[in-house]
């Protein structure tokens, strides 16, 4: 890695993390590797279950008990995330220079505390401003991300709000330390579509005149499309295919990948019939040993029931396929 | 699909729901409690359902399609307008009859995890309505029937067996599905039965509903907050908002011809799963939020947020009018 000149913004390198819990250990991640680059959006795709949300609780220090990191290792601008020895750079960075937007915003903001303390709680604790710079900057930010009156909202609490205006109000907060990278797990899954294009705007806005960069967690192929410019697929706790997202959509290559973009439904495109994948995601506690997506591949082989790992074809894209990486081995 | 094969205008239609509005009683506000809070949850809506047909019902959190589904299956009381079932009014229903009607129209919920009683095995689950309605005598008698049903919605003969925790989500959704079905009903109503599910599980429940259909000639009322699926298995399409329905036509023209400033909206925020066509789609973005239920607007329901709205709007509300063929829309300027 030393040798490499350019170093990215976030690396995640083999990430294993299980949980220990009653019925046994649930292999959440099982060697998770993707980077970010400076200004890049990257959307990691996968269905419930598939270790994407894991895999950023991960970089933000959201493993708790019983689940546990247990291999692999976090790089933030070079320096480790995971380190012991780096406590104090790792404080500086999270919530600071990495910051998070969750899926609900009811439940990830405080009902008991108004609008306006928690934004400005954030700003006086990470970047030292007073009572007055803090306020007068919450303003600019709920400005920023087009909330009216903000003078007003900064004296609500979460329950005076509507879902998309709570969303806003999180998308504001992580702004609040001009982050490098925002994390946004699943941030349009609670909201109705209308909102949810208001929001997917607002992000993909914020994103170019910042020019920060974000992982965007989503089970949703169409906010992809939209948003990011690569995308990575999990399955089953392992990263299937990762590439640029034009390519990965022109033309998917792992069978899980192609699967997944037959099965979502297309408003542009008639079909009399869904394309459904047979069978179900394997129950993580007790994984295929091979490759995961086997019993539900319809392009399967004998070489299938061993590890295939990342493959690159070229373009900075990856697949971890048998039958892909014997086509395009060059 | 060819949908309009089921909806001649000769058919008399299995169900027809006429100016129906649903209220709820919200309590009081102020002080003394002098104000009461109504919460408009439908009004004025009328549609038909024809044998064999599918009418998708879409709308957003609070625009009352679930609350429409659950009126003409008699779960919630009507505060005025009248529903009929095969030509017979079942408006306000009693015990008795709601009881006598559910062997012919049944109900599939959302979510899979809470609507099966983790407590009861598969095959109790299923039995229940067979049981409830004098079917069969006993959960013996009633196994062979339970076989046949599971079988059907394709889950093995064993799992009647085994309790819900075992299954996963759309399979919970199939035990869901056998239960409605158990009972041989012509009409169901399907309240958002994939938005559960993931992607590669949801076509495999939409499929099995569409396979059904067409065995049975079933009709369904299919209830969805997006345009994404219901296009695979509706015939027609109603899209409510705020209570309202505001557009209601065939399935093509919702999708080719769509004519409500609402619809174009809904239709435009489902991202296309393809970059560079997303990226070229026109985006019509409707800034605001809908209404507060317990202080609708006065005129059309939509006009705090519509780019054409004129005074028109702000003084009555527009009702549906034929447009195209097979297509109505309630709307002043379009």
């Amino acid at each position: 890695m030393t040798a490499s000149p350019k170093i990215p913004l976030l690396e995640a390198r083999d990430l294993v993390v299980n949980f220990y819990t009653r019925g046994g250990v649930v292999q959440a991640s099982r060697g998770v590797s993707f980077q970010v680059d400076y200004g890049q959006t990257l959307g990691i795709v996968g269905e419930s279950g598939s270790g994407k949300s894991v895999a950023v609780q991960a970089v933000m220090g959201l493993i708790f008990t019983p689940g546990h990191i247990e291999g692999g290792d976090i790089l933030f601008k070079g320096r480790s995330l995971l380190d012991p020895a780096g406590r104090k750079f790792v404080r500086q960075v999270r919530g600071k220079e990495i910051a998070m937007i969750f899926q609900d915003p009811m439940t990830s903001l405080n009902p008991v505390f108004t609008i306006g303390t928690q934004i400005t709680e954030v700003l006086r604790h990470h970047m030292g401003m007073t009572k007055d710079q803090a306020r007068h900057r919450a303003m600019g930010l709920l400005d920023m991300v087009d909330i009216n009156a903000p003078e007003k909202r900064l004296k609500q609490y979460p329950h005076e709000m509507s879902g998309g205006m709570r969303q806003r109000v999180m998308i504001a907060m992580a702004l609040a330390c001009e982050p490098r990278l925002i994390i946004a797990d699943e941030p349009t899954t609670a909201l109705d579509v209308t909102i949810q294009a208001q929001i997917l705007e607002l992000l993909a806005d914020l994103q170019q005149r910042l020019n920060v960069s974000v992982i965007l967690i989503t089970h949703d192929l169409g906010v992809v499309a939209q948003l990011c410019h690569r995308v990575a697929v999990m399955y089953a706790g392992r990263i299937v295919e990762v590439g640029d997202a034009d390519q990965v959509f022109a033309a998917p290559v792992h069978p899980y990948t192609q699967g997944l973009i037959r099965a979502t439904p297309r408003l542009d495109v008639v079909t009399e019939r869904m394309v459904s994948i047979d069978g179900v995601p394997p129950d993580l506690i007790s994984p295929p040993k091979g490759c995961a997506f086997f019993p539900r591949c319809d392009q399967a082989k004998k070489a299938c029931s061993r590890m295939q790992a990342l493959v690159e074809l070229g373009d900075d894209r990856h697949v971890s396929c048998w039958c892909a990486a014997k086509e395009n081995v060059r | 699909m060819t949908g309009q094969a089921h909806n001649r205008p000769g058919d008399s239609p299995l169900v027809a729901v006429k100016d129906l509005s649903v209220l709820f009683d919200a309590g009081r506000a102020g002080f003394w409690g002098g104000k009461r809070l109504i919460v408009h949850a439908v009004e004025k809506v009328s549609f038909d359902i024809h044998p064999g047909e599918t009418l998708g019902l879409v709308g957003e959190s609070g625009s009352g399609k679930s609350t429409t589904g659950r009126a003409i299956l008699g779960r919630v009381p009507v505060s005025e307008g009248q529903i009929f079932f095969q030509g017979k009014e079942i408006t306000h229903a009693g015990k008795n009859q709601v009881r006598e009607l559910s062997r012919d129209m049944q109900l599939v919920f959302q979510d899979p995890y809470a609507s099966l009683n983790p407590r009861m095995k598969i095959i109790d689950i299923v039995a229940e309505p067979l049981l409830v309605h004098g079917v069969v005598k006993n959960i013996r008698e009633a196994a062979k029937e339970v076989a046949r049903l599971l079988e059907l919605v394709g889950l093995p003969p064993d799992a009647g067996a085994r309790y819900p925790h075992a299954f996963s989500g759309g399979q919970r959704q199939r035990v869901g599905i056998a239960r409605a079905l158990a009972l041989k009903p012509r009409f169901i109503v399907a309240d958002e039965p994939v938005s559960a599910l993931d992607v590669s599980i949801r076509a495999q429940v939409v499929n099995l509903m569409q396979d059904l259909q067409s065995q049975f000639g079933l009709s369904y009322l299919f209830i969805a907050h997006d345009l994404a699926v219901v296009r695979h298995i509706s015939h027609r399409i109603a899209i409510m908002y705020a209570g309202n329905i505001v557009e209601l036509a065939d399935r093509d023209l919702i999708y080719d011809a769509p004519v409500h400033p609402y619809t174009r909206a809904l239709l435009s925020a489902v991202p296309v799963p393809d970059p560079p066509v997303q990226r070229a789609r026109q985006r019509i973005t409707c800034p605001g939020e809908p209404p507060n239920p317990l202080n609708p607007p006065s005129g059309c329901r939509f006009q705090s947020r519509c780019p054409y709205v004129t005074q028109t709007c702000r003084d009555a509300a527009p009702v549906l009018t034929q447009r195209r063929s097979g297509q109505r829309a309630a709307c002043w300027n379009c």
